[in-house]
């Protein structure tokens, strides 16, 4: 087995269309907890890792300059991360298919973790 | 991991806006909507990753008042006002019981049916805001364009914003003025769920049900759990028990003759009995009363031959002299046709003093075609289920009036028509 990150990235804009009236709220965050779990279940879960804020700082450069988020005109921001357990890359993009993130536009990344020692 | 419970944000977004809205001041009803929405996002970011809370309410009322917080502190306008909403929103824990959050409901639904508004905005604002039906949901549920419903939202929002305050349900005389205004929107909406014209069938059962829940509330409040909040209760009640069969196993309309009433709700038939009973005290005799002893008559008739139709015309009759109006004399007609035969049928049709206001209706030619089946018109019959036909709402509808014609031309006339929920 190896390990794969998960990032989900979207835009703004996406991210809020998909949220639209509390009913289609309920039905996302149903069809998110389903593929979740449906991970979990088959051992595919290595961390379900953490949501992150939409917002942050740059810090950039020898000059050490802070900017506000990167996030100004960019289009896919990374709204969290998975780390998973697949035999190999193609399972791991395969497994990702079922994310309710692409129904709205998005994206998942799915990136191997370098193996080291070996 | 906590199971997400059916219509959670829906029923949260109802409750939440309430509350903070009565926190926040109704001038502030539109920074409560944000700040709610706010909080759904979060959670939709944050609980596929963490799980369902616990307590999921807590969760989302906790959220909204930070966002709140977060608002008041940055909108320069409301600087005066922000330290003590501020203090008000940090402190008090209380605010937050199951009993200030159902008078938090009832507070809002008495103020969404404000004088000023048309009983049409008063129905749609509280399916927006009390039961988080999106504009585009409140559309469809009135078979409305987004932009007649987005108009009819946000003008009844401002005339809520301007009436300053929330309606203050401690002050009894002024409860008792508002609580039939109030009745009548929930009725509307039942009806619209029972007997609507929506081109799909979808959402139907839903509006029923929130109607059923936001009557709920003023049942548990001891004040507003009136002898006529008992009888609407119960009609809804009674109503919703035969829901399940008003579709048959194809999905096709079935009316109240040719329903399997073994599908009739049992529950909810009691519950309705119970609260028919309950209704009982006081002088009062109002139409959800008579329209409750209507749908309990069915309701206690274990086939359609066995109903007691004399008590049924009898009951029309009262309702026609509390409320005038030619659809329930129409129903009157029906009745009078299954306990005297179709002439009888007919004669009442044809006395009743405002019948062109039926003509748009698409059951008054359904029944004028039954009532001329049975008396084996089959020709006539055939014409006014044509008539009926031209003027059908959805798909279930026109596909019923379809086998109502094929019956003509068959002569079959096994399956009498009898409306239900009455009176719009």
């Amino acid at each position: 087995m190896s390990e794969f990150i998960y990032l989900y990235r979207s835009t703004n804009e996406a991210s809020r269309a998909a949220m639209g009236s509390p009913e289609q709220m309920q039905k996302s965050m149903q069809t998110w907890m389903v593929w979740m779990q449906q991970l979990a279940d088959k051992g595919h879960i290595k961390n379900p890792g953490h949501p992150l804020e939409r917002s942050g700082k740059l810090v950039k450069g020898k000059q050490r300059t802070i900017t506000d988020g990167p996030y100004a005109e960019s289009k896919d921001i990374i709204g969290g991360y998975t780390l998973v357990e697949a035999r190999d890359l193609a399972e791991a993009v395969e497994l990702s298919k079922g994310c309710p993130i692409l129904e709205g536009g998005g994206v998942v990344e799915v990136r191997p973790v370098l193996q080291t020692g070996m | 991991m906590t199971e997400l419970h059916e219509h959670l944000f829906r029923r949260e977004a109802g409750r939440l806006v309430a509350t903070l809205t009565r926190i926040l001041g109704v001038e502030h009803l539109a920074l409560a909507e944000d700040v709610v929405q706010d909080a759904f996002c979060r959670a939709l970011e944050v609980w596929p990753f963490r799980g369902v809370p616990d307590n999921p309410s807590a969760w989302l009322m906790a959220t909204a008042k930070h966002r709140a917080l977060d608002a008041l502190r940055r909108e320069r306008t409301a600087r005066m006002l922000a330290p003590e909403l501020a203090r008000v929103l940090e402190s008090d824990e209380q605010l937050f019981t199951e009993e200030s959050l159902r008078d938090d409901q009832l507070r809002m639904m008495f103020s969404c049916c404000h004088p000023r508004l048309s009983e049409a905005a008063q129905v749609a604002l509280m399916l927006h805001i009390l039961c988080g039906f999106s504009v585009d949901e409140v559309a469809g549920a009135f078979v409305s364009t987004h932009a007649g419903v987005e108009k009819r939202i946000t003008r009844a929002k401002n005339v809520l914003a301007q009436s300053q305050r929330l309606f203050e349900i401690a002050d009894a005389r002024d409860f008792a003025t508002r609580l039939p205004a109030v009745h009548r929107a929930l009725y509307l909406l039942f009806n619209e769920g029972y007997h609507g014209a929506s081109p799909e069938s979808a959402v139907r059962a839903e509006l029923c049900r929130e109607a059923l829940r936001l009557t709920g509330l003023l049942l548990e409040h001891p004040v507003a759990a009136t002898p006529a909040t008992c009888a609407l209760a119960a009609l809804m009640c009674l109503d919703a028990a035969r829901l399940p069969a008003r579709l048959d196993a194809a999905g096709h309309l079935s009316v109240l003759a040719g329903q399997d009433r073994s599908r009739w709700d049992a529950d909810l038939m009691a519950e309705g009995q119970r609260l028919l009973e309950r209704s009982a005290s006081g002088p009062e005799l109002t139409e959800y009363h008579v329209e409750a002893a209507i749908a309990a008559v069915h309701a206690s008739a274990p086939r359609l031959e066995e109903t007691n139709w004399g008590q049924v015309v009898s009951l029309y009759d009262t309702l026609l002299a509390i409320r005038p109006s030619p659809v329930v004399a129409l129903n009157r007609a029906i009745a009078v046709a299954q306990r005297d035969g179709a002439e009888r049928g007919l004669a009442a049709i044809a006395a009743i003093a405002d019948r062109e206001r039926l003509a748009g209706y698409p059951f008054y030619h359904a029944a004028l075609g039954d009532l001329e089946l049975r008396r084996g018109k089959g020709e006539t019959a055939r014409g006014h289920f044509a008539a009926a036909l031209a003027l059908a709402r959805n798909a279930m509808e026109r596909h019923f009036l379809e086998q109502r014609m094929e019956a003509c031309d068959a002569g079959k006339a096994d399956l009498a028509w009898q409306p239900g929920p009455t009176c719009r």
